[in-house]
């Protein structure tokens, strides 16, 4: 910028000067009306490329919904998978999906949150506590496809757990821990030392403070990456394929809940099953064209609710940053 | 006698005091609650060993019937074929093209985007879209598959004609979508830790916007926005359901786009699809791509984290 200034600089007749000095004024002047509009050109630019990928969003959906318009009826929930496209239904996937959703909760939350209150709350400052927690941001990158790997080798062939809901459950558990440990640990972060200490003060053990007051006021956030989590693990196909779980199923798993005591049974635990998004993969890989129908509106039914989940999440979140105020 | 003489004499009381016991019985449960969480922290630790320890172990048997040199220099995979080949290389190829397509498009896009978010965009803006990025983050990846399959395949059809059904195009392209949230945010993340002052300083001396973006925040910003094409990188190698649907599964080794190829973990998805044999010789190949896949993702994570780490400037 300062180029044009220094160039030429007057040194001759105060008149020559005046010319100079205004034609330098109309070359900065012009060089300013250059570079607003580099300015507005990046601006359009950027807001161009932010469209780009929230564009890329709507018409995804679009086109699935648009696809998939004419299974959406109450029959394509209630009707199991089928040779005829036209007859096939998403009964035992979505049944499915449920149960290894139940699996995955009962799983992930409790070890994810316990993990997430120790290492903020107990973990002393040592390699140990540095090792774990390299050890979560590492798992955080995984692959999810090596997640599958390692249930095909250890669920299921070495704990001969089986191509069952339960290691399913198992695996998309593990995957989603670190969602969950890392959600934990920002929201124990954010509240304040001082009410850990007003606590102490009145004689309540570590425990009593960590699960009376931290584990309490960091419910919401904790909360939040639990659904993120979830959704995330609804959405997840390729460790479930990995597991060998089939994808062609016209049997429901028996139920958890039974009209003789003692009501509950676990047989469904290790029962075979399909979810949605292999249902969706297995329609899709097909060649016949009516199958692809099928999966535009599984697909449609999956980004629902997943969209609807980590919508909450997010409207959660948003509502537990304006409302807290420490 | 003295005092203290008398006190020695008596006999000492041993009982504890209610409150005592009540105190010690409080501490062991502490001490146990602390033992269980330890445990769950743990689980972390012991999911990242057996994944190690399960890839070794079926690719140790796996690699005493075929050799290393084999496994890195043959250009064939066909471990299932009556005449079995095993060279990790097409599949590799398949990877790094696919990911390649995928950085050609998530880069640019993913960079201007940031930039945009935090330079320019007003607060409203930002707060409207960062939770639609986190949305699109959300989206499972065999809706992407769909969508590459069935929507931009034939779409790039109609542009090149000769291109093939399953081709790594338009499936790179698709992952490239996919990974430009997760760029834009951790780029923008680098750039707003820049701080203020350094802004104010470029405005001061007469820069606009535009230059304060590209010459100072960018500049100051860059490890972090390194670190995130990195971790880039590293999602679209570990990417499995757009390239299983949408990239084909013959392996080959090529790095033209225009063709339809296998990865890693198309392939692992495509034997897990068929009944393998526990313990066969296909069944341990999809653990020793595995254990490819893991170390190719590993190296590039890591690196992410170091440059961030290393050459982090601070403020």
């Amino acid at each position: 910028m300062s180029k044009h200034m220094t160039t030429n600089t007057p040194t001759k007749a105060p008149i020559q000067v005046q010319a100079s000095v205004l034609k330098n004024l109309d070359a900065v002047r012009a060089m300013i009306k250059r570079h607003k509009l580099n300015d507005y050109i990046f601006s359009v630019i950027g807001l161009l490329a932010l469209m780009f990928a929230l564009l890329t969003l709507l018409i995804l959906f679009g086109d699935l919904v648009m696809d998939g318009f004419e299974r959406f009826n109450l029959k394509f929930l209630s009707e199991f998978p089928s040779r005829r496209a036209a007859n096939a239904g998403l009964l035992s996937a979505w049944v499915g999906s449920a149960l290894v959703m139940l699996v995955t909760f009962l799983v992930a939350v409790p070890m994810g949150v316990a993990a997430g209150l120790y290492l903020e709350e107990y973990a002393p400052k040592n390699w140990f506590s540095d090792l774990i927690e390299i050890n979560v941001t590492n798992l955080a990158g995984v692959p999810s496809i090596v997640y599958g790997l390692l249930a095909l080798g250890l669920f299921v062939y070495i704990l001969g757990l089986g191509q069952s809901i339960l290691t399913a459950g198992l695996t998309l558990g593990l995957l989603i821990l670190p969602i969950v440990i890392v959600s934990t640990r920002e929201s124990i972060r954010a509240i304040p030392i001082a009410i850990r200490e007003a606590a102490y003060a009145v004689g309540a053990t570590k425990w009593q403070v960590v699960y009376d007051h931290v584990l309490k006021y960091s419910y919401g956030g904790i909360l939040t990456g639990v659904i993120i989590g979830m959704a995330r693990a609804l959405g997840e196909t390729a460790p479930i394929i990995t597991i060998g779980a089939l994808t062609f199923i016209a049997f429901l798993p028996p139920s958890p809940v039974t009209d003789v005591a003692p009501f509950i049974n676990f047989e469904w635990l290790s029962s075979g099953f399909t979810v949605l998004p292999i249902q969706m993969f297995n329609w899709l890989s097909r060649p016949d064209h009516a199958f692809h129908i099928n999966a535009a509106a599984t697909g449609a039914l999956i980004i629902i609710v997943t969209l609807l989940m980590n919508g909450t999440a997010i409207y959660l979140r948003y509502k537990i940053r304006k409302n807290i105020k420490w | 006698m003295n005092t203290a003489t008398q006190m020695l004499n008596q006999p000492i009381n041993l009982t504890i005091s209610p409150r005592l016991a009540k105190n010690v019985r409080r501490n062991i449960k502490e001490r146990i609650i602390e033992f269980i969480l330890m445990l769950a922290a743990l689980s972390a630790v012991a999911t990242t060993l057996s994944i190690v320890a399960i890839l070794l172990y079926e690719s140790l048997s796996f690699f005493k019937t075929v050799s290393l040199v084999d496994f890195f220099t043959d250009t064939q995979w066909t471990p299932l074929f009556e005449d079995a080949h095993y060279g990790i290389l097409p599949l590799v190829s398949g990877t790094l093209t696919t990911s390649a397509v995928a950085l050609a498009v998530a880069i640019p896009i993913g960079t201007i985007s940031a930039i945009y978010l935090s330079e320019f965009a007003s607060h409203k803006t930002r707060e409207i879209v960062k939770p639609l990025l986190e949305l699109l983050v959300g989206v499972p990846t065999i809706v992407f598959g769909y969508f590459a399959l069935l929507f931009l395949t034939p779409i790039l059809q109609k542009i090149f004609p000769e291109l093939p059904g399953f081709n790594m195009l338009s499936a790179g392209i698709v992952m490239g979508i996919m990974i430009v949230p997760y760029i834009a945010s951790l780029a923008e993340d680098a750039m707003r830790a820049v701080p203020m002052s350094m802004r104010e300083g470029s405005y001061a001396m007469g820069a606009t916007r535009f230059q304060t973006a590209t010459r100072v925040v960018t500049p100051a910003a860059i490890s972090g926005i390194v670190a995130a094409y990195i971790l880039g990188i590293s999602r679209a190698v570990g990417e499995t359901m757009v390239v299983a649907v949408a990239a084909g599964q013959q392996p080959i080794v090529s790095f033209n786009p225009m063709e339809s190829a296998a990865t890693i973990t198309a392939y692992i998805v495509q034997v897990a699809l068929g009944d393998l044999p526990h313990g066969s010789i296909g069944y341990q190949s999809i653990f020793a791509a595995g254990l490819v896949l893991m170390g190719i993702t590993l190296c590039f994570n890591i690196l992410g984290h170091l440059i961030r780490k290393k050459y982090r400037e601070h403020y």
